[in-house]
């Protein structure tokens, strides 16, 4: 245990370097933007003057190195700076868009993992029957209908023909309050809170955003755990254990599965960053007030402070997801040590 | 000493005198109560305070809604029976009356005695002069816009007694008393401001950022940046009749495919601000309104830095080569104004006002092969990423018509946050797409803008001595004084002669209504509820 917890501890200490250029890079590149924020910011009928004023308010007329030691400053104290798109601090933003677009995400791979998994499984041992033939089209599908098509798909089916849904107008309808903020997940606050009315509320909400997603997410999911779970299957050990006479369950489940999971939790990182990526349609078709639309608005404003601030939580975010994965493949596999180099 | 009757009965009779009734809006009440309105728009809402840096345009309507002005535009109804705001006619807001100095440079306005900020304190001239004084010194956006009214500097306001305010103009212009009915000049609650003011921000930006202190119909009780803004009904407003919608909430929906699906089902009563797209698609299922902007055109423009647009018959090639038509019915889908083949002669000075241009190939040959370009040649076309939805369509077209000269086109597609910088500021795009629209509806305040030397929206770097001195001329002449007419005609004479802009089209302002009524056009595009009702 003692040396599981100093391979903690060093991996966190090598995420400083990342950290470090995460910070320089995301500096420099914001500005090596073409645009100008004081010219976007000063407003349409901004002349020269007030475009220097803006300038000078924004802090952008001092020199690059002065405003990086500015900004160097800041974060040290835990100012990300303010969002002059949102008006807000960027530390505010993100604190209340990152759970919405984790919330989203999460659930998405939760329902993903939920079908992909059995799925794959399914397609890997009765291989060429119609399970296989199923799975192939649904990945097919999924991988090749854009997620803002599937979104609008939905809403048109569910919520415009059958009324099924309710309004795609962000996390809860209008006539609910926000549960108390504790975690910043609807589900969970509001169970915190023991308001059962408004978590249905918002997993209603949820339903057609998450379909969307885990549609997308569900073909690398499935793929993967039919090749992995197919040559696992065909291992020496399995071989083994079925000449042993061992259960069919205990050969698919202890040890035929059991191997295939640990490309699937590998993929299930990589899908994990991608779908960030991708959930800016999402959000758009849902008027979900999630991280994805944030950052491309402020890049598309030039909003220096609030994309740096989203590059830099989108790093210490992956960093965390590594690490987790990391660990969770010592409990899956215990050969994988943490002494190993 | 005229007074404000007078002068407003001049306004009237400037208009036409017809469907004037300044309070129109009041008698048409007669409406099933809608308690609660929901607006869905695409826009977001950064700020509570007009005045702050980097305040978007979607947010002015808090100044509107929230606050009050000294005094506030009537309404019309329109030709085609839409209602829209009435620039000639000025009613009275948080001023009860107010005189005007026969030299035109002293207003004085008299409050309202009962008028109350919702905090129940009163309203006050020192809280006038403390709201001007802010807009004035805070730079950016809103002093530009109060400096075209006239008004520079904090000394030009005072405050007589409680309910006195005088305006000290250092010349008289026609166009001080409509820009105190803009969004920019709103009354704040000063006692309030000032109380949350520091050292370091004493105009308290950061208060008024997330809270409002005004006078205005509506209250802000919520504001989930992002997501949605709740107003609530004052109902001890004075500045006009007490709105008909108690709640209105508007509720940010970024995909247009969603929005349309909302207004539809009727589970939102307006979408505002909607793709010319879904109004022709969605007219006749809900009620769409589309009003053309006033003072706004969609030009193609060319710049007088690249060498063969210096040739005047270059420029009119180029005019009588593009396919307004096609343009207007793609990317338009035929919502807004035509604003080409206009009759050659100019008998009066509406603006905007089709060019006497229009699609003509051999006419554009012609030109084209007396000037020193016969040939034709290479050029940039430049259009903004962030209006693509009406620019790329027209920028495809331009380019196919423009081929058959010899012109070969590259198209450039720039992303929004540049935009502004490389067409505006430094004016670097040889043939690109600009739209300018004007709040103070004059056409000589669009020329001031758009056609004087180094002006913001010259994007054109266009440079003609006659106009940059007309223009300063009568730009604060009243409409009505007899130099006034001949030299806007005369001006429109040479800016359709020199052609460094080419006009396409006046652009629509969508919305489609489903529940509600009493939908009303302004020039700041912001939705207006405080007039608005039931079916």
């Amino acid at each position: 245990m003692d040396g599981r917890a100093r391979a903690v501890g060093l991996r966190l200490l090598q995420t400083i370097p990342v950290i470090v250029g995460v910070v320089v890079i995301s500096f420099i590149l914001t500005r090596a933007l073409p645009g100008d924020p004081a010219v976007y910011f000063a407003g349409a009928m901004a002349d020269a003057e007030s475009i220097e004023q803006v300038r000078q308010d924004l802090g952008l007329d001092k020199p690059l190195v002065t405003q990086f030691a500015v900004y160097v400053g800041d974060l040290l104290r835990g100012d990300l700076g303010q969002a002059v798109s949102t008006g807000q601090p960027v530390l505010t933003d993100l604190a209340t868009r990152l759970p919405a677009s984790l919330e989203l995400t999460i659930c998405a791979l939760m329902l993903s993992c939920l079908i992909a998994i059995p799925l794959g499984v399914l397609a890997a041992v009765r291989q060429g029957s119609w399970v296989d033939h199923l799975c192939r089209v649904i990945v097919t599908a999924g991988v090749s209908l854009p997620t803002f098509f599937t979104g609008i798909l939905l809403v048109y089916v569910f919520y415009y023909l059958l009324g099924w849904a309710p309004s795609p107008l962000g996390r809860l309808d209008f006539i609910y309050l926000d549960p108390p903020r504790v975690t910043g997940f609807h589900l969970i606050d509001s169970l915190l809170a023991g308001d059962t009315e408004t978590f249905w509320a918002a997993a209603r909400q949820l339903t057609l955003p998450t379909i969307t997603l885990a549609l997308f997410t569900l073909a690398p999911i499935a793929r993967m755990t039919r090749a992995a779970m197919l040559q696992a299957l065909s291992s020496d050990y399995i071989r083994m254990a079925r000449a042993a006479g061992l259960s069919r369950r205990k050969v698919l489940f202890g040890y035929g599965l059991r191997n295939a999971l640990l490309p699937v939790v590998t993929t299930l990182g990589m899908v994990f960053s991608f779908v960030l990526g991708a959930i800016v349609l999402v959000e758009k078709v849902f008027a979900w007030p999630g991280i994805g639309s944030y950052a491309v608005e402020a890049l598309i404003a030039s909003d220096y402070a609030a994309v740096q601030g989203f590059v830099l939580t989108m790093a210490l975010l992956f960093v965390t997801l590594n690490l987790v994965i990391d660990l969770s493949y010592a409990l899956i596999d215990p050969r994988i040590g943490f002494g190993a180099k | 000493m005229k007074t404000n009757r007078r002068d407003f009965l001049k306004f009237t009779a400037a208009a036409g005198g017809a469907a004037m009734v300044p309070f129109a809006w009041a008698t048409s009440a007669h409406a099933q109560a809608l308690d609660t309105m929901v607006v869905a728009s695409g826009q977001t809402i950064n700020s509570l305070d007009l005045h702050r840096t980097g305040t978007n345009r979607a947010s002015y309507q808090v100044a509107i809604n929230c606050y009050d002005r000294l005094v506030g535009f009537g309404s019309k109804q329109l030709p085609t029976g839409e209602m829209s705001y009435d620039y000639n006619t000025i009613v009275p807001e948080l001023a009860e009356s107010w005189t005007i100095s026969d030299d035109g440079l002293v207003l004085t306005f008299t409050l309202k005695e009962d008028a109350k900020f919702s905090d129940g304190s009163p309203v006050t001239a020192a809280d006038v002069k403390w709201s001007f004084d802010r807009a004035v010194s805070v730079g950016g956006f809103p002093s530009v816009q109060m400096r075209a009214g006239g008004f520079n500097r904090p000394d030009q306001f005072e405050a007589l007694d409680d309910r006195t305010f005088v305006l000290t103009l250092d010349f008289p212009s026609k166009l001080s008393l409509p820009n105190l009915a803009v969004p920019v000049p709103f009354i704040i609650n000063s006692k309030v401001a000032m109380e949350n003011a520091t050292d370091d921000d004493p105009w308290a930006m950061e208060y008024l950022h997330t809270t409002t202190a005004g006078s205005g119909a509506y209250i802000v009780t919520r504001w989930d940046q992002g997501q949605q803004l709740v107003y609530e009904r004052n109902d001890a407003w004075t500045g006009g009749p007490v709105p008909a919608i108690r709640r209105v909430i508007m509720r940010e929906v970024p995909s247009a495919a969603t929005r349309r699906a909302l207004i539809e089902r009727g589970d939102v009563q307006v979408s505002f601000n909607i793709p010319d797209r879904d109004a022709s698609e969605l007219a006749g299922t809900v009620d769409v309104f589309s009003t053309p902007i006033e003072n706004c055109i969609h030009c193609a423009c060319l710049n007088s830095n690249f060498e063969p647009f210096q040739d005047p018959d270059v420029r009119k090639a180029v005019a009588y080569a593009i396919p307004y038509e096609a343009i207007f019915q793609s990317a338009a889908y035929g919502r807004g104004a035509p604003m080409w083949g206009g009759s050659q002669e100019i008998t009066d000075t509406a603006w905007p006002r089709p060019f006497p241009y229009s699609t003509n190939m051999d006419l554009a040959r012609e030109h084209l092969e007396k000037s020193s370009f016969a040939n034709g040649f290479d050029v940039t076309m430049s259009i903004s990423l962030g209006l693509a939805s009406w620019m790329e369509p027209t920028a495809l077209l331009m380019q196919e018509s423009l081929g058959q000269l010899g012109i070969t086109t590259e198209i450039e597609r720039i992303p929004g946050a540049n935009w502004r910088t490389v067409a505006l500021v430094d004016k670097t795009l040889d043939l690109h797409l600009e739209n300018f629209g004007g709040w103070l509806n004059t056409p000589d305040y669009y020329f001031f803008w758009a056609y004087q030397r180094e002006r913001l929206f010259n994007s054109s770097n266009y440079d003609n001595e006659e106009v940059h001195t007309l223009t300063d001329q009568i730009l604060h002449l009243p409409m009505d004084d007899p130099e006034w007419a001949p030299v806007m005609k005369r001006l429109m004479e040479i800016v359709i002669e020199d052609i460094p802009r080419i006009p396409l089209y006046q652009p629509a302002l969508n919305v489609a209504v489903n529940g509600a009524s009493g939908y009303e056009f302004w020039f700041h595009r912001q939705l207006d509820p405080r007039r608005m009702t039931g079916v």
